[in-house]
């Protein structure tokens, strides 16, 4: 991750969230969630759907403002840094952000443009190969299975090479061969010191993967055990708890 | 990045899919056309001149009536796969997204039109050469104005229910003196006793809107997207 | 909110007693003779008239102010001030044509300022629409709408006023307008005075209706917080 495309003065090492809320008119999505995600780590987010998951990515990628507390990257706000903080952060959606009329190659490239990659051709390139699939680069990705779709979305989101990188259920679709491969890829992205976030139901995979664990129940944070027993025996005693 | 660039690079994609599928040109042409002859069944009769200003108007309605079409389905691409989300977490300006959007739509409302004026001079000997530029001008700066607010709305509309009919609630009315001004300016072109006064106090005015409403547009995407 | 408190009332007990005394005040100006009584309504219609052109203007800039600070304030204001351009809209509606059938003998007549009333009605409409049906969020796309509705009236007037000009005009108007002005020589009263009178009544009255209206709207909002904060 040293070598990213951004202006090198905006980088941040640490990605907190203190005391955030978020409520749609009624409705509450997050109640007072602080958590701070660091350098070389994947936090993993766990809870039932509708937890509030997704609007905490929503938050930390700065397309979701919080209702009341604060979001900090580095020791700044997003409004602190304005635009370029964006090129920072990679966001892979439940949606996958793909423009099924274009080839995997035209998705690649125009991200690629839009995010000011300098070598845009060696890094599609480089892209596809990761997400294997150099030998279908000028298909549609309408004609894209679920998968290859997945695969493709990640490459995409890790285009310009991100500090932050955030995550919503990456192994939807995948095979155990794929979801072994993302696996080692993350480990790999995160060796290079990124902060990955990633929402996700797949304990198995996780197990190995997260380095620290937030558990959503309704909006709030439910604590979760540290150690003792698997991260699904743990996450299914706390939301027990939780609801009891 | 300058914000030029990265909206040609928004609205250059744009246009990839649209080559790409051709859906958008097909379908809004056949609209146009077919809103061209419902028009044409109420105001022609047999035996009798098109009553005054009827090419005009059926023009402009066609134009604002297609137009909104292809608005809605340009953005609903943007959502289908939440894209518009990936545009505006690109590292650029807000403004060069809603930029991008515009004049991708606007050369697709170009074509249209393109097509629409030798339509309109065929079916209604409408004198669409008498004076080519004035009519251009008034087209371009009527298209302007109606891709700036239209570009906006159906933008922020992304996120809302029923953003099918609220595009249109929204759009026409707020486009209103961009369809007087435009079907008054061609009707006093096509009349059989041009007044050239009127149609160029006409252009003024489509001028001015589009300078007040594109600047306007331009600053209130931004917060307008913020969630 | 506190000082909006003791407003209200004293806002209200003022304009009902002016409303009161308008009739008497009506009756000292002088009587217009073409149109008889139903020129009387104008003192009803040209009040609400210009104080929609004013609550428009005044929506817009709270919509302004709350996309940019996003104050919550600012967005019930607006609010109050769009529900209140409707319901002005509706009654220039409904008492522009009652003029209308006596002055020129039809109901509409795509009267230039009548037919730019009814666009800003619509466009102000549209605002109450998006936020009924728009979901969650639709308060910001509203001041987007609010905002774009005040810039647009002058171009609604410029442009219904091109179109409009290229017919015959109708002289009631314009001599009543001079008769506002100067006066009726033979009676020395003129209708400057009652217009102004009834002007500010309906001013006081919906002042007070739109501090009503944000009051309730921030009741509201305080209710929902501290629901929030009770299942916190």
């Amino acid at each position: 991750m040293t070598a990213s495309v951004a202006d090198p003065a905006c980088d941040f090492t640490v990605a907190a969230v203190e005391n955030v809320s978020r409520h749609y008119g009624r409705r509450r999505a997050l109640s007072r969630v602080s958590v701070t995600c660091r350098t070389g780590s994947v936090l993993g987010l766990f809870g039932p759907n509708g937890s509030g998951k997704s609007t905490l990515l929503g938050i930390l990628s700065t397309l979701v403002q919080p209702s009341t507390g604060r979001v900090l990257y580095g020791d700044r706000n997003a409004d602190d840094w304005g635009d370029t903080l964006r090129s920072r952060i990679g966001v892979l959606g439940h949606d996958l952000f793909l423009y099924a009329d274009l080839t995997a190659r035209e998705n690649l490239t125009f991200f690629a443009h839009l995010h000011g990659v300098p070598d845009v051709a060696a890094t599609v390139t480089r892209g596809l190969a990761h997400a294997r699939l150099s030998d279908r680069g000028d298909d549609r990705v309408g004609t894209f299975s679920r998968g290859l779709r997945q695969r493709l979305a990640l490459e995409r989101a890790l285009i310009h090479l991100p500090r932050l990188l955030l995550l919503d259920e990456p192994f939807t679709g995948l095979d155990d061969a794929s979801a072994a491969l993302l696996v080692e890829r993350l480990r790999q992205i995160r060796a290079a010191g990124a902060i990955i976030v990633m929402a996700t139901h797949d304990f198995d995979l996780a197990e190995g993967l997260t380095d620290d664990a937030l558990c959503l129940a309704n909006g709030r944070v439910i604590p979760m055990a540290r150690d003792g027993g698997t991260l699904r025996q743990r996450y299914r005693a706390a939301v027990a708890q939780a609801t009891s | 990045m300058s914000v030029l660039r990265a909206a040609w690079l928004i609205a250059r994609k744009d246009l990839q899919v649209e080559v790409r599928s051709r859906e958008l040109i097909y379908t809004t042409l056949f609209f146009a056309l077919a809103c061209v002859l419902v028009f044409s069944f109420a105001f022609i009769k047999e035996g009798k001149q098109p009553v005054d200003n009827a090419a005009a108007g059926i023009f402009w309605v066609a134009i604002a009536f297609s137009g909104t079409l292809a608005l809605g389905r340009t953005f609903e691409r943007e959502r289908q796969s939440e894209t518009l989300r990936a545009l505006l977490l690109a590292p650029i300006e807000r403004s060069a997204v809603y930029l991008g959007k515009l004049i991708g739509l606007l050369l697709l409302m170009a074509l249209i039109e393109l097509l629409l004026v030798p339509l309109i001079a065929l079916l209604f000997r409408a004198p669409v050469a008498r004076a080519p530029w004035l009519l251009a001008g008034l087209m371009a700066a009527g298209t302007v104005g109606f891709a700036a607010i239209g570009t906006l709305f159906a933008a922020m509309l992304v996120r809302a229910q029923s953003r099918d009919v609220l595009l249109p609630v929204l759009l026409y009315p707020l486009t209103m003196p961009l369809i007087i001004g435009g079907v008054q300016g061609t009707a006093a072109i096509f009349a059989v006793e041009p007044d050239w006064g009127t149609a160029e106090l006409c252009l003024t005015m489509l001028v001015s809107f589009d300078a007040v409403f594109v600047t306007l547009a331009l600053w209130t995407f931004a917060p307008v997207m913020r969630d | 909110m506190t000082a909006g408190r003791r407003l209200v009332p004293v806002l209200l007990v003022v304009s009902a007693a002016m409303f009161a005394a308008a009739p008497f005040i009506i009756d000292t100006a002088p009587y217009e003779s073409t149109m008889g009584l139903v020129q009387r309504i104008f003192y009803f219609h040209v009040p609400n008239a210009i104080l929609m052109m004013l609550a428009s203007s005044a929506c817009g800039v709270a919509s302004l102010v709350y996309l940019m600070r996003r104050r919550q304030s600012a967005d019930f204001v607006a609010l109050a001030l769009a529900e209140l351009v409707v319901v002005l809209g509706v009654i220039v509606l409904i008492t522009g044509p009652i003029w209308a059938r006596k002055a020129w003998g039809v109901w509409w007549d795509w009267e230039p300022r009548l037919t730019s009333t009814l666009i800003m009605w619509m466009v102000f409409s549209a605002y109450l629409l998006l936020r009924r049906f728009g979901g969650a969020g639709s308060e910001v796309m509203a001041a987007a709408v609010g905002l774009f509705g005040a810039v647009l009236s002058p171009f609604v007037y410029w442009s219904v006023n091109m179109w409009r000009t290229l017919h015959p005009k109708t002289s009631v108007l314009p001599n009543m307008v001079a008769a506002i002005a100067t006066g009726d020589v033979e009676s020395g009263s003129t209708m400057a005075g009652p217009l102004i009178w009834c002007f500010v009544a309906f001013t006081l009255f919906y002042i007070a209706v739109i501090l009503l209206r944000v009051r309730l709207e921030s009741t509201r909002a305080t209710l929902e917080r501290a629901v929030l904060l009770l299942e916190d």
